[in-house]
């Protein structure tokens, strides 16, 4: 985990108001209270998400809660998919797995 | 830590490239080695200062710099790992979508997958013993009877060992525990379940405890009796037959049947005699053919049909 003045030395040109903009709306959700914040890896990697919906694609800050949203859904989705998969393959039988597939036109 | 070249020169980051070329000259002209001689704070500025212009006065590598691509020092950075990476690990739960007010109805997972998991038993986080595994293993006929170790072959080609007790009958089921699907979250192994399906036996033939043999003998051992060979599941035993024995004479031979296993007492071999002719030489149809038996009995005159 990194402080803020960290995040400021990875993202050059970003604002330390937008980044609390973001805090405060739960775009971000770095650990610890304002003032000694701590940033995951995943945190991190968000900020660049943000920075490059925003600045790269385009998408303007009034829009980015509902993109944000729907990517955070559809990761959801794809997280619990890979836990129905490892459990499949971790409980189900080589045959009970082939019926599966069979039902699935694979 | 390499410092901001912008801020080396004492620039802005939109400044023009005649506002850095300007700056770099201002620095350089002050801290030129060879006019601070033995100032070597003042060389180390010069060669950051130096390092500074280089970098930001190509348009490319200034770019590059501004978009995080290389650091100061000119380096390549190792592109960063993208959100989706993070996101589709544990990590991504901080984020998950929580629904509630924001007019998407959050679904968890047993809503989404009702009908598979609606007779779901016990929480999704807690220990949970593996499951069973199911195989078939086929014996021979005196492997069943007397008990062997037979090595099984699983699909994923590992192999397992499995001891056939003594006295096993067709479909029984022997549990090896802990040989099936490992467990969840640290829960116990499930039991691999082994069904038994048994040969049939060349000649012989199992009723629970006890075995049964047609045997075949010779005309002149039936008549005449003599000690025979007798095979038996533990290997051969001589027996006796008496004189004047016939086909279908049963003959029980005691606890050389399936032996003693589970409280259970060892059981009998049944013998019945089958008497065979085999090669027929002149010298007995002579005999036959001046031979009158006193009191000789039709064998079918209880079956309406005599000759």
């Amino acid at each position: 985990m990194i402080g803020i003045e960290t995040i400021f030395l990875e993202f050059r040109g970003l604002q330390r108001d937008e980044l609390d903009r973001w805090i405060t709306h739960q775009w971000v959700k770095p650990e610890g209270a304002p003032g000694a914040y701590r940033f995951h890896d995943i945190d991190i990697a968000r900020i660049r998400l943000i920075l490059e919906l925003r600045d790269t694609m385009e998408v303007p800050e009034p829009a980015l809660p509902t993109v944000l949203s729907l990517l955070d859904q559809l990761y959801e989705m794809r997280r619990r998919m890979k836990q129905l998969n490892a459990a499949m393959e971790q409980a189900l039988p080589a045959d009970m797995r082939a019926v599966l597939l069979r039902h699935l036109g694979g | 830590m390499a410092e901001d070249p912008y801020k080396l020169l004492g620039v802005p980051k939109d400044a023009s490239a005649e506002d850095i070329r300007k700056a770099y000259r201002k620095l350089a002209k002050k801290h030129h080695p060879d006019l601070n001689p033995g100032n070597k704070a003042a060389e180390e500025t010069f060669k950051r200062v130096s390092a500074a212009n280089e970098l930001l006065s190509d348009p490319e590598k200034r770019a590059r710099y501004d978009a995080g691509e290389i650091d100061e020092t000119g380096a390549e950075k190792a592109p960063p790992r993208s959100y989706r990476q993070y996101a589709e690990t544990g990590a991504g739960e901080r984020y998950a979508y929580n629904g509630g007010d924001a007019g998407f109805a959050g679904e968890n997972f047993e809503d989404l997958f009702s009908t598979i998991f609606s007779n779901r038993q016990g929480g999704a986080t807690g220990p949970a013993r593996g499951r069973d595994e199911h195989y078939v293993l086929t014996a021979e006929f005196l492997d069943a009877v007397t008990g062997a170790t037979r090595r099984l072959t699983l699909p994923d080609g590992q192999t397992l060992d499995v001891k056939i007790p003594p006295g096993t009958e067709e479909g029984n089921v022997l549990r090896l525990r802990g040989r099936g699907h490992p467990g969840r979250n640290g829960g116990p192994a499930g039991d691999a379940l082994i069904e038994i399906h048994i040969l049939p036996h060349r000649f012989f033939t199992r009723d629970g405890q006890d075995i049964h043999l047609d045997l075949p003998i010779t005309v002149p051992e039936a008549v005449l009796g003599g000690k025979i060979t007798v095979p038996t599941p533990a290997g051969p035993v001589a027996m006796t037959v008496k004189p004047h024995s016939d086909t279908g004479t049963k003959l029980r031979l005691p606890g050389r049947g399936v032996p003693a296993h589970g409280g259970l007492p060892a059981g009998a071999l049944y013998v019945t005699l089958r008497v065979v002719i085999g090669t027929v030489d002149a010298a007995l149809e002579d005999f036959l053919r001046g031979w009158k038996p006193a009191g000789a009995k039709d064998p079918r005159a209880d079956m309406g049909a005599s000759s």
